[in-house]
């Protein structure tokens, strides 16, 4: 629908939309970059593909039993 | 009749500077809070140590381009469509492929699978998005049981189930996003916004509500809310069209990839891009991401057939993975997050743990 759209109508649309979003609450980046750093250390030791998964665990990691060439 | 003429591109003129005035306005908004670096702030956390990621399965069997590809919800399964019009489920454990389809369309460039793993959604140059229910008979004709459920006016890009079986959030060629009722094929909600093809989508993880990503053609991404079909966010940071988005595991920031060659991170709280991805080695576009479990790792599939490993917080790259002799255009980390799976146009899947 944007392709049948002029111009004018775009620009319009973008108007609308760039006057709600200057209006939107924002919280300072010290206080959002702290809180995904956090979300990531307490995750992180539970992330198979950052500590690794033992050999015979992983059913990726575990060969074939048969390989044909 | 000299006046008639000259009047309507002044009044496209003015709206011109008025857009301009108001992302100004917005950038100077959203300046005030940028106090400090993702990457400053991530100094105190702990380096990653070296990794080893290689290929442990390849899945062979398109005739053609891989576009896409999706897992199922059991950590194994995989439906992957290509640009022949097929559409294959294998088991990933052991390279067995388990159902084909063959659409009644070429460039399949979108597929999901079911939450439930009972269907998987697909679609493409059809401009439709179809659902094919899976038989535990491999004998019956999938293609007999085909829904139709979406319907745009041009290529179907990227499709997902929201949380159930019955709803699909489809975006396009057409530069709509739109969500579906399966069982009636009946349009939900539509979202405008875009000013040219809407190329991805990401839904947010469930805890975090009714919201979904989108990128486009016209190098913005936007935040949706799926109820009112407004869009709340948007953000145009990147200098090409953006191929991939893909939220963050706690669902308060979403990263792209893009034609531009880098891949940034979009924090929704603060309302700004926080980290770029990138080096000056990397000239080519970056076709899919996905983040790892944590959320600490960023797979992005390239094309010049590579998939560059990236640590979020920090901003550099912690391995290069080749392997793929032709671009990578899916990536998907697998939903327990033990291993990601890679497509191409080499005709194979990748699966790396």
């Amino acid at each position: 629908m944007a392709r049948d759209m002029s111009d004018k109508d775009i620009l319009k649309m973008e108007i609308e939309q760039l006057q709600k979003e200057v209006k939107n609450t924002r919280e300072p980046v010290s206080k959002t970059a702290k809180e995904l750093c956090e979300f990531v250390e307490a995750q992180s030791a539970e992330d198979p593909l950052i500590k690794g998964v033992p050999e015979d665990k992983n059913p990726f990691k575990e060969k074939g039993g048969c390989i044909i060439t | 009749m000299a006046a008639q003429e000259v009047q309507p591109s002044e009044t496209i003129a003015k709206l011109k500077s008025e857009s301009e005035a108001l992302k100004t306005k917005l950038e100077e908004e959203r300046a005030k809070l940028h106090d400090v670096e993702l990457h400053q702030v991530a100094e105190k956390v702990d380096p990653l140590g070296q990794f080893v990621m290689k290929t442990r399965r390849t899945l062979k069997g398109h005739g053609n381009k891989v576009l896409c590809m999706d897992w199922c919800k059991d950590k194994r399964r995989i439906v992957s469509s290509s640009q022949d019009g097929k559409v294959i489920v294998w088991d990933a454990f052991t390279t067995n492929k388990e159902h084909a389809v063959t659409m009644p369309c070429t460039w399949v460039m979108a597929c999901a699978y079911a939450p439930s793993g009972c269907a998987v959604a697909c679609g493409g140059l059809d401009n439709k998005c179809s659902v094919y229910p899976l038989s535990l008979d491999k004998n019956e004709n999938l293609a007999a049981k085909k829904k139709s459920v979406a319907m745009h006016t041009n290529y179907l890009s990227a499709c997902s189930f929201t949380n159930s079986d019955m709803q699909i959030l489809t975006s396009s060629g057409d530069g709509t996003c739109a969500l579906w009722d399966v069982e009636s094929g009946q349009l939900l909600q539509s979202f405008h916004g875009h000013a040219a093809d809407v190329l991805c989508l990401d839904l947010a993880p469930s805890e975090t509500g009714n919201t979904f990503v989108s990128g486009g053609c016209d190098k913005k991404a936007n935040v949706w809310d799926m109820r009112s079909g407004q869009c709340i966010q948007s953000f145009e940071t990147h200098e090409s069209d953006i191929n991939s988005v893909r939220y963050y595991p706690s669902g308060d920031a979403f990263a792209s990839g893009s034609d531009d060659a880098t891949c940034r991170l979009y924090d929704l709280r603060a309302d700004r891009e926080v980290a770029i991805y990138s080096k000056e080695s990397i000239i080519f576009g970056a076709s899919s991401v996905d983040f790892s479990l944590s959320g600490r790792l960023l797979f992005g599939g390239y094309n010049d057939y590579t998939i560059n490993v990236w640590d979020v917080l920090k901003g550099t790259r912690v391995s290069i993975l080749f392997g793929h002799e032709n671009r990578v255009s899916t990536l998907r980390v697998s939903p327990d997050g033990t291993a990601f799976c890679s497509g191409s146009w080499d005709h194979t899947l990748r699966v790396w743990a």
